[in-house]
């Protein structure tokens, strides 16, 4: 089956074809575009998990690539080309089964919406482009990529283009990546100057050997940007909880599975340059980790469904991001796999819930919805658990590989940073359980339950989270870590008090806000009076917003303001100034001309002597 | 002991005390009196470098010659000119010939 | 080499004719001034026989100091209209002067410090040419002919003009 491989370059093409052929032609049937854009997606699919049975049933280290020459000038030569191995091929499937899931379950949810077929066309474009940027076998075709995912993710943030919230949003989101993909392109372009190829496999060949930390530091450092921007890491995480404006599965898809995963995946493709590099990976580390207990922080007192789930996604790549800085690449990409299952879930399964309570998001609005929404409600707990880390669901393989990793790796600040992630992850997520789906409200009692064609994707995807951990567990001897690892990654024996001290902390999240929420015993209203300060502080997600307003104010405006002085005075004063001076000089100079012949004569002796003095002290210089 | 470089400078100080004739005197022919003594001077450069330098070729005094006719020419239609504009202005004065003023 | 009888003359009548030349330029009266320009022109002329220049020194009394002296002296006569001690006043623009005499100053000192200091001192008195008139008459005639001819085209050219512009346009 050497030519499944030989034809995987199909596999982001489809759906550009999709996207080129409702845009031209289909558009004015919404049918039409959804059954082709779901049509290619599936063919997509098909032919990802044949590619992934290939090579999974091969060696790991094997690799296949083939390229051609994209552009050729002197000092820059770029590739495009596909490049196969077992990280690739982890990331298709998940591309893959979350944008078929997604797609099929906007048929339900975008019914009735009048840019139906264009969200279609949206759909498809963004699939093509993760798909590509997923096989792409260079950093000039990533980036490529990684650019037209961000178009894609501006596309359908702002797709309800009518609400000035989302014009914002999808606005802030761009320019926020454009911050990150400005040290990344530079990162990129230090690497082409010094190594003169982009391609991944060269480089890794060039790099191994190469110890001059000068350039390779700030090199790393400069990578990590891109990652930082489109997997909204601190300081640039400001754009993913207002993405939320999107429609509900673009934001599962997008801003939960799949593009904010890039960044991820990105970490994990230049891990040998990362892992040349110690102080970089302790950056990545550190950043990884703040971002992870910030967001939790702010998750756990916000009051819409989307945005809990937003942060709750800040936190998880907080989780990722930190994984790789630790060495562990393994657990990372695992938790990136088992996060997009269970996290597309609840967000869709959220969703359901929206569309159910007619687009009614806060959710002390809701209550009591599994009266009403059993399959939601009861996939929307599956998800739940998994996210928080209860075994056997696949969310707890993943986390704990995290907490062992850095356990075992010696940084312990980490882990018991990470441990109180656990803690508070689990306490936002039954917080929003119990207020939305159980508890005293009785707000949901007239929703119901939604059609067959949404509900179907949360039941495959909760089997997924349910299921999708044991590739990474002991159970199966960690298959998954035999083939996705790279040189630098580290893995640790299995340690079963860190898997118990784990699910411990994860079930007394869950306590203590059924204890609150559920059966009221500790008020919710008290506590925050008691913390109001502290509460102010996390509702308003650190005022860092606010900041970077003020920021944009003073340096943004005020460096105009300064520009337009200088443009006024200083330029503008330039030239007038030039005309004024020729008008003065024309004034003064016209008395030069007084009608008397003797002055003229005189202007013309005076010439001839300088000219006769300096020709004779020419002469006489040059004599002497 | 009177070599050339005695009769250039006495061509020089004619030639400078000319050139002050002509911006010290308003009157017309003052100033036409000067600029003779300042081809008076050339005259002499010309016949005195001639006569020390290549005393074989008498092209110095040729040239002297050609320097007093033009000088003639010059003076005469100057002088007529001069009248001419005496008749209108009933002056002399160069600071009365201002029609060149801005 | 000792003092000759040459040098005095020399020193005698170049002193004479400088101070000649200063007296054009500096007398109020310009009767005065002509005839110190005709003392001047007469110093010249002794310079160009001292130089050996016989011929040219004649040309010059003939020319110089009659013809073109005699004719500045009727102009002046025919446009004197106040007081002739008054006809030749200094210019009334004291800047003029004083940059005129500041740039006069500039070029005698110029010209004449390079004159000086230059090795350009032949204290030779090499022979005179024994036919000066002749070798002019040749070199008139025969290399410089169509200067010659230039110059009698001029001199037409000066009369002719000179007539046209001093008789006048006659009023209508």
């Amino acid at each position: 089956m050497q030519n499944i491989l030989q034809i995987s370059w199909i596999i982001p093409v489809l759906p550009f074809l999709a996207f080129a052929c409702i845009g031209l032609i289909l558009h004015r049937s919404p049918k039409g575009s959804a059954a082709l854009s779901i049509l290619a997606i599936g063919a997509s699919f098909i032919l990802s998990v044949l590619v992934a049975i290939k090579v999974f049933s091969g060696n790991p280290g094997q690799v296949f690539e083939m390229s051609f020459r994209w552009l050729n000038m002197p000092g820059l030569n770029v590739d495009m080309g596909i490049l196969i191995d077992p990280l690739t091929a982890v990331m298709l499937i998940v591309v893959t089964t979350v944008a078929l899931l997604v797609q099929i379950y906007s048929l339900g949810y975008m019914k009735g919406d009048p840019g139906f077929a264009s969200y279609f066309a949206y759909q498809s474009v963004f699939a093509g482009s993760m798909l590509g940027l997923v096989v792409a076998s260079n950093f000039g075709q990533i980036f490529v990529f990684w650019e037209l995912v961000g178009m894609c993710s501006y596309l359908l943030i702002g797709f309800w283009f009518g609400r000035n919230s989302a014009k914002n949003a999808a606005i802030k989101a761009f320019v926020t990546n454009r911050v990150g993909d400005f040290g990344f392109l530079l990162g990129i372009l230090f690497l082409m100057i010094v190594f003169g190829t982009l391609n991944y496999g060269e480089l890794a060949v060039k790099i191994a050997g190469y110890d001059n930390m000068a350039v390779l530091l700030p090199i790393a450092i400069l990578l990590f940007f891109g990652p930082m921007g489109k997997s909204a890491q601190f300081p640039l995480h400001v754009w993913l909880p207002d993405a939320m404006e999107g429609p509900t599965p673009v934001s599962a898809l997008i801003h939960a599975a799949t593009m904010v995963a890039a960044g991820v995946y990105l970490i994990a493709r230049a891990f040998f340059i990362f892992s040349q590099v110690p102080q970089a990976l302790i950056l990545i580390a550190a950043v990884g980790g703040f971002t992870a207990i910030f967001a939790a922080s702010i998750a756990l007192v916000q009051n819409d469904i989307k945005r809990i789930l937003a942060y709750s996604t800040l936190s998880q790549l907080g989780y990722m991001v930190m994984a790789m800085g630790i060495g562990a690449m393994t657990a990372g990409m695992f938790h990136l796999m088992t996060h997009a299952f269970f996290k597309s879930l609840l967000f869709l399964a959220a969703g359901s819930v929206i569309h159910a309570m007619h687009d009614e998001q806060n959710i002390w609005k809701m209550g009591q919805l599994s009266k009403k929404m059993p399959v939601t409600t009861w996939t929307f707990v599956i998800g739940a658990l998994a996210l928080a880390g209860i075994p056997p669901l696949a969310g707890f393989w993943s986390k704990d590989e995290i907490l062992l990793g850095a356990y075992a790796g010696g940084y312990i600040g980490l882990y018991v940073l990470g441990s109180l992630v656990a803690f508070m992850t689990a306490f936002y997520m039954f917080r929003l359980i119990f207020t939305a789906f159980f508890g005293p409200n009785k707000e949901g009692h007239h929703a119901h339950e939604s059609s067959p064609v949404m509900t179907t994707p949360l039941i495959i995807l909760a089997l997924l989270s349910i299921v999708a951990g044991f590739v990474g567990s002991p159970f199966m001897n960690n298959i998954f870590g035999h083939f996705i690892t790279a040189p630098g990654a580290v893995h640790h024996e299995a340690n079963v008090s860190i898997m118990v001290i784990s699910s411990l902390l994860a079930l007394a999240g869950i306590f203590l806000a059924w204890l609150i929420y559920q059966k009221e015993i500790i008020s919710a209203e008290s506590l925050r009076q008691r913390f109001s300060g502290i509460y102010k502080v996390l509702y308003h997600k650190f005022y860092i917003d606010e900041i970077y307003a003020w920021l944009g104010k003073v340096f943004v405006d005020g460096g105009a303001r300064l520009l337009e002085w200088f443009d006024l005075k200083i330029i503008n004063g330039a030239v007038n100034g030039l005309a004024f001076f020729t008008g003065w000089s024309g004034h003064t100079l016209r008395y030069a001309e007084d009608g008397q012949v003797q002055t003229y004569a005189l202007y013309l002796f005076a010439g001839v002597a300088i000219l006769l003095i300096t020709a004779l002290c020419a002469v006489f210089a040059a004599v002497v | 002991m009177i070599g050339l470089n005695h009769y250039l400078l006495l061509a020089t100080i004619l030639f400078g005390i000319g050139v002050y004739g002509v911006f010290a005197k308003r009157n017309a022919v003052a100033i036409l009196m000067s600029i003779e003594l300042m081809l008076n001077a050339v005259n002499i450069n010309f016949v005195a470098i001639n006569k020390f330098i290549q005393p074989g070729n008498t092209v110095g005094q040729l040239f002297a010659i050609f320097v007093i006719v033009v000088a003639a020419a010059e003076v005469s239609v100057g002088l007529a000119l001069i009248i001419s504009i005496y008749r209108q202005k009933k002056s002399v004065n160069l600071s009365d010939f201002n029609l060149m003023k801005w | 080499m000792g003092i000759t009888l040459n040098d005095v003359v020399f020193v005698g009548v170049s002193g004479l004719t400088i101070l000649a030349a200063l007296g054009v330029v500096l007398s109020r009266n310009i009767i005065h001034s002509a005839l110190a320009l005709i003392l001047a022109f007469l110093g010249v002329a002794v310079t160009f026989f001292q130089l050996g220049a016989g011929f040219i020194g004649l040309v010059q009394i003939l020319v110089y100091a009659g013809a073109i002296s005699v004719l500045i002296i009727f102009a002046i006569m025919l446009v004197m209209n106040v007081d002739a001690a008054q006809t030749n006043s200094p210019n009334p623009s004291r800047a003029t002067q004083l940059w005129g005499a500041l740039v006069a100053l500039l070029l005698v000192i110029g010209l004449g410090g390079a004159i000086w200091f230059s090795e350009l001192m032949p204290v030779l008195g090499p022979l005179p040419v024994a036919d000066a008139v002749g070798a002019i008459a040749e070199l008139l005639l025969g290399n410089y002919v169509a200067a010659f001819e230039a110059a009698a085209v001029l001199l037409l050219l000066a009369v002719v003009g000179a007539i046209i512009l001093a008789k006048g346009v006659e009023e209508e």
